[in-house]
């Protein structure tokens, strides 16, 4: 049996301090957790930056370097820095010195990387890398302009750096689900097991009645395995944890990973008692090939913004018509005294900015937001036309003969910056001959 | 006409990765996943979500009670068109479909 402790969804989210300590007394194998996902957008991807606080990370990562030190077992983080691209692995890296220096402790650390050099990827051929839906094949160009390409580490790969006997592993992009079923693997329990567990788990205690609590614990054995939250409140119950496999899954019985799929559409869930829920039945399917997944994010631009907000009832009633009369003429000027390529878009605040076109069933308020969005190929020119976007968010009549209205701005300037907007450009897998040639692994020894 | 929000006492959106959407009508009981499993197509939620029937992904769970669709994102996630980074409101373009 291997028991996996999971503090919670994301190091950096929170949890409940009393749940892990209950955890630390279950006598666990391994504390496991995700960094991140590409959940929060293309952006910290792009730049191989983290989305929460270094300050909050810090303190999070300081409880659970002490918990492995009390546990004597490793800890594993996937996903290091939300996106796991090898800047962002460096950024865990240094708190991880910075708090083996404070707290005391000398460590063997393991740093897996799992970036790859786009100039390498764009030229691998449809035999090599293929498309998952709905893309289609890979476009060389797209991928060589990538800022950060990383490829999802599986099991093989989180195993080989828990098998350099790490107190720490410190790892770049994984599978969410890799950090948790890799120990379990390795020490023979069920795979269709391992793999599921690892799924219903890879969000803490999201699969029980109380998500905020943080901490689950999980039992790997050779059927199956039994889902317990450390929460005192919280249960994992047949439906919370069979209701897991929908979330942010667009298939809720298959599921994909490096070296095969997981197939649960066959598994029983099963009440232990009042907190524990057992599973049983499910499926690894291995197949021919082994792929990893590619993520890529590159700048398609520059983006300035601005948001006024407009009170006059005539004006509400007739907002898209004022800001579709904006967009026209303030494009139309832009284009006469600039050279570049930008585009000006308003979306209104209070009506259709969530939904746009798709959305049948608007009302609007006493008072709207329009945000205003340039877009342009450097940063220089967005926050040019930004600025001549101003005078028509100010002061732009609806008809020819009224007095000049004014409209609202909750700042001055009332421009602010974005800087570089980033797209997700990949949904790729890349076949390997072994599981470590797209990654890896160093080993260093921390002392205080 | 009975709204789709007045039957499903849930309804949640969330991107399923970059480039799908997933949306869970969770019913809670036999009787509203039968008539929601029933009396709501498939083609009305992809007119609804502005994509092509044939790209919609349907799962009715009835253990779960639970109606589960997938589309591909009408914007990838973070692209200059996408409005909402994370998925979150498209449930609401369902709301109002007629069961």
């Amino acid at each position: 049996m291997v028991r996996v402790l999971i503090p919670s969804g994301a190091l950096g989210l929170g949890y409940d301090r009393a749940a892990l300590q209950r955890g630390l007394t279950m006598a666990p194998d391994i504390i496991a957790i995700d960094g991140g996902s590409t959940d929060s957008g293309p952006f910290y991807l792009g730049t191989g930056s983290s989305k929460y606080s270094r300050n909050s990370t810090k303190a999070e990562w300081r409880d659970l370097m002490q918990a492995r030190a009390a546990a004597g077992v490793p800890l594993v983080i996937g996903t290091a820095g939300t996106c796991g691209a090898d800047d962002a692995v460096d950024w865990l890296v240094d708190i991880t010195r910075e708090l083996a220096s404070e707290l005391g402790q000398s460590l063997k650390l393991a740093v897996l990387k799992s970036g790859q050099d786009p100039t390498k990827i764009a030229q691998l051929g449809p035999d090599r890398v293929t498309p998952l839906a709905p893309s289609g094949q890979m476009e060389p160009d797209i991928a060589a302009s990538c800022t950060n390409i990383v490829a999802l580490a599986g099991a093989e790969q989180v195993n080989a750096a828990l098998a350099t006997g790490a107190d720490i592993v410190i790892a770049g992009r994984t599978t969410d689900t890799a950090i948790i079923a890799a120990l379990p693997l390795a020490r023979g329990c069920h795979p269709g097991g391992a793999w599921h567990g690892a799924k219903i788990g890879e969000c803490g205690a999201l699969a029980t009645t109380n998500p905020n609590s943080g901490t689950i614990l999980i039992e790997f054995d050779d059927v199956g395995f039994t889902i317990t939250p450390m929460g005192d409140q919280a249960r994992a119950t047949p439906h919370t944890v069979s209701a897991h496999m929908l979330y942010e899954n667009s298939d809720p019985f298959v599921l994909y990973e490096p070296g095969g799929h997981l197939d649960v559409a066959g598994a029983i869930y099963t009440a232990v008692d009042d907190k524990s829920t057992r599973v049983e039945g499910s499926i690894w399917v291995p197949s021919g090939r082994y792929t990893v997944k590619l993520e890529g994010a590159r700048c398609v631009g520059f983006q300035t913004v601005s948001l006024v907000l407009v009170r006059d009832p005539r004006y509400v009633a007739h907002i898209h018509e004022w800001c579709d009369d904006i967009v026209a003429k303030c494009t139309a000027k832009a284009q006469a005294r600039i050279k570049g390529h930008f585009q000006i878009e308003l979306r209104v605040i209070g009506a259709d900015a969530t939904l746009g076109a798709l959305d049948t069933g608007v009302q609007k308020g006493s008072e709207l937001g329009v945000l205003g969005i340039v877009t342009a190929e450097s940063d220089a020119l967005s926050k040019d036309v930004a600025k001549m976007l101003n005078p028509y968010l100010l002061h732009h009549p609806l008809t020819e003969e009224e007095e000049m209205p004014t409209f609202a701005f909750p700042f001055s300037p009332p421009e602010l910056s974005r800087g570089a907007l980033y797209e997700f450009c990949l949904n790729h897998v890349m076949q390997l001959d072994h599981p470590m040639d797209a990654f890896r692994l160093t080993v260093e020894d921390l002392t205080p | 006409m009975t709204r789709l929000d007045q039957v499903v006492p849930k309804i949640r959106s969330k991107n399923a990765g970059p480039f799908w959407l997933t949306i869970d009508l969770f019913c809670e009981t036999p009787d509203r996943f039968e008539r929601v499993r029933d009396g709501v197509a498939s083609k009305d939620v992809a007119h609804a979500l502005g994509v092509p029937e044939a790209e919609l992904k349907r799962f009715d769970i009835a253990d779960l009670c639970v109606v589960k669709f997938s589309v591909p994102r009408p914007q990838i996630q973070g692209t200059r068109a996408d409005r909402d980074m994370h998925g979150a409101s498209f449930a609401y373009l369902l709301a109002g479909l007629s069961v």
